[in-house]
């Protein structure tokens, strides 16, 4: 990994349907050189997937989104891990992270409706051995994700010429 | 009634590229590579800070050098980030933008018939300021076989017993030129053996590409008879707020203030209260924005010279520096059918003066998707001549 590996991510991250010629030629690298790389990166497992980022309300997709928070018992030799990894088989749980502060877990579940995500939690998550404790949010609006701003922003008028 | 307009007024030239504005303006769909200026947004960090100040009531005149506290963050900056040494007591003054510190340094110096060398092509205010002190400027000449770098001999063959001062931009708008410590060091030599002043206007700083920007006044011994400009605009996306600034030793500095008291009183004050936050907390904004300059520069220049317009590569500023030689041709011919029959906005390089005809300036200010269309039209532009 070096500096054009790291500038090659930085790229994809913003906008992954550019072209290695593209790319290359924003890092002064051949196409040749910059596709071997980008393998090289996807065999490494550093790139995981392409993907979009999309204004599903746009979309008129009525998809309800929530973030569960999860106290959790640590077991003795694996921690949080192997419950981590149970929770994150569900097709349901987009994100999942462990954090410091008054809870141990936090999810992102997504699901048809309000009844599709209350039955996977209670169901599904909330019987689960050693979590303690669940606190269910729902989110009423997205503004920004991953970096993007998901409203609309008024162009600023720019003059045709200036020194 | 007699024409009340000074003769100076009347002499200086008019912004060269005027009949293209208005013609730009009445054009739909034009992708302009004509403006001098970052396309990004001033950083939100910066705008809250300023919101909220003038929510909070700090809306009145600062002292004439500027707030105290911005002067001393920008001390701290520019030591650590080029190892200048300015006192934020009594060798900094924070203007609107560069361009009155411009003007203030150039009425400080000259006298009548002084003769202020300008290294060309160069921004377009320097000659103007000059002539308007009732100085008398004289090119110097960057040519496209120095990387448009000043060169030194070139800088001897003009300076006369008049010679009072060189002024120089590096990163240069418009060719992207750079000098590094060596080019500087020859020039050093001269400025002191001629016992010159010496004012760089360093606002593209933070733009260099390849290594890192050397501060003219951090070179031999040329601090005693510098004067450094630099400004938020570029770097931080702030072209509109007009915060600049101008450091020189003290006893410079102090005579300068006195004009600076006179025709600006002080810098807004909303400005001076970003420009603080900026050095505060927009290091990472500003790397960002730097970050993406760069990519679009080397996919922009290979871009021109695939379609077929000689571009060398800048190693600093948001400028490419095509030449149109070869085309049949001149820079302001080309200018005016690229706008009107494809309409991609560029300026002609005559305008910066010497060393600029021949050339365009094409700002990369823009963003990659603007690029690519505006190279798909100048190549269509190319086919056709």
């Amino acid at each position: 990994m070096d500096d054009k590996d790291l500038e090659i991510l930085r790229i994809l991250e913003d906008n992954s349907r550019l072209s290695a010629q593209e790319i290359g030629m924003m890092i002064c690298l051949t196409t040749v050189e910059t596709e071997a790389r980008i393998q090289a990166l996807e065999t490494a497992g550093v790139i995981r997937k392409y993907t979009a980022v999309i204004n599903w309300e746009l979309a008129g997709n009525g998809e309800v989104s929530s973030i569960i928070e999860l106290k959790v018992s640590p077991e003795r030799d694996y921690g949080y891990d192997r419950i981590a990894e149970r929770l994150s088989r569900f097709r349901q749980v987009k994100s999942l992270r462990l954090m410091t502060g008054t809870y141990d877990l936090q999810l992102l579940v997504t699901g048809r409706n309000m009844q599709d995500v209350s039955r996977f939690v209670s169901e599904h998550v909330a019987p689960m051995d050693r979590i303690r404790e669940t606190a269910t949010h729902i989110i009423m609006k997205s503004y920004k994700e991953n970096g993007n701003m998901l409203f609309e922003q008024q162009e600023a008028e720019r003059l045709p010429y200036s020194f | 009634m007699r024409n009340f307009i000074s003769e100076r007024a009347r002499t200086i030239p008019p912004s060269g590229i005027r009949k293209f504005f208005d013609l730009a303006l009445s054009m739909e769909d034009v992708i302009s590579l004509g403006v001098g200026e970052p396309d990004f947004r001033t950083p939100w960090n910066i705008c809250e800070s300023s919101i909220y100040s003038i929510e909070q009531g700090v809306t009145s005149y600062t002292p004439n050098k500027g707030l105290p506290a911005l002067r001393e963050a920008l001390s701290n900056y520019l030591k650590q980030h080029y190892g200048l040494t300015y006192n934020a007591d009594n060798e900094i003054i924070i203007t609107s933008g560069v361009s009155e510190a411009l003007d203030i340094a150039v009425r400080a110096l000259v006298d009548p018939g002084d003769e202020i060398l300008i290294a060309q092509p160069s921004y377009v205010s320097y000659a103007p300021c000059v002539t308007l002190a009732g100085g008398k400027p004289v090119p110097v000449e960057c040519t496209e076989s120095d990387k448009f770098r000043l060169n030194p001999d070139a800088l001897l063959e003009k300076i006369t017993r008049k010679t009072k001062a060189l002024m120089i931009n590096f990163p240069n708008n418009p060719t992207g030129a750079v000098m590094n410590r060596k080019d500087l060091e020859a020039i050093a030599d001269i400025v002191i053996d001629k016992d010159l002043l010496l004012v760089t206007d360093e606002v593209y700083a933070e733009l260099t590409y390849e290594g890192s920007h050397i501060a003219a006044a951090t070179v031999s011994d040329l601090w005693e008879r510098t004067i450094t400009l630099n400004g938020f605009s570029k770097a931080y996306a702030m072209t509109g707020w007009r915060v600049g600034y101008l450091c020189a030793p003290k006893d410079l500095c102090e005579t300068i203030l006195k004009i600076h008291q006179y025709v600006m009183l002080c810098a807004p004050v909303m400005g001076q209260v970003g420009a603080l936050e900026a050095l505060r907390s927009a290091e990472e904004d500003k790397n960002n924005m730097v970050n993406e300059y760069r990519l679009r520069r080397n996919m922009f220049v290979a871009g021109l010279n695939r379609i077929g317009l000689s571009t060398h590569i800048p190693e600093g500023a948001f400028y490419a520096f095509p030449t149109v030689k070869g085309t049949g041709l001149s820079d302001t011919e080309f200018a005016e059918r690229l706008l009107k029959e494809q309409r991609v906005a560029v300026v002609p390089g005559s305008v910066f003066g010497v060393g600029g005809e021949s050339h365009l300036r094409c700002a990369y200010a823009v963003s990659r998707k603007q690029l690519n269309e505006a190279l798909a039209r100048m190549d269509i532009f190319l086919n056709s001549l």
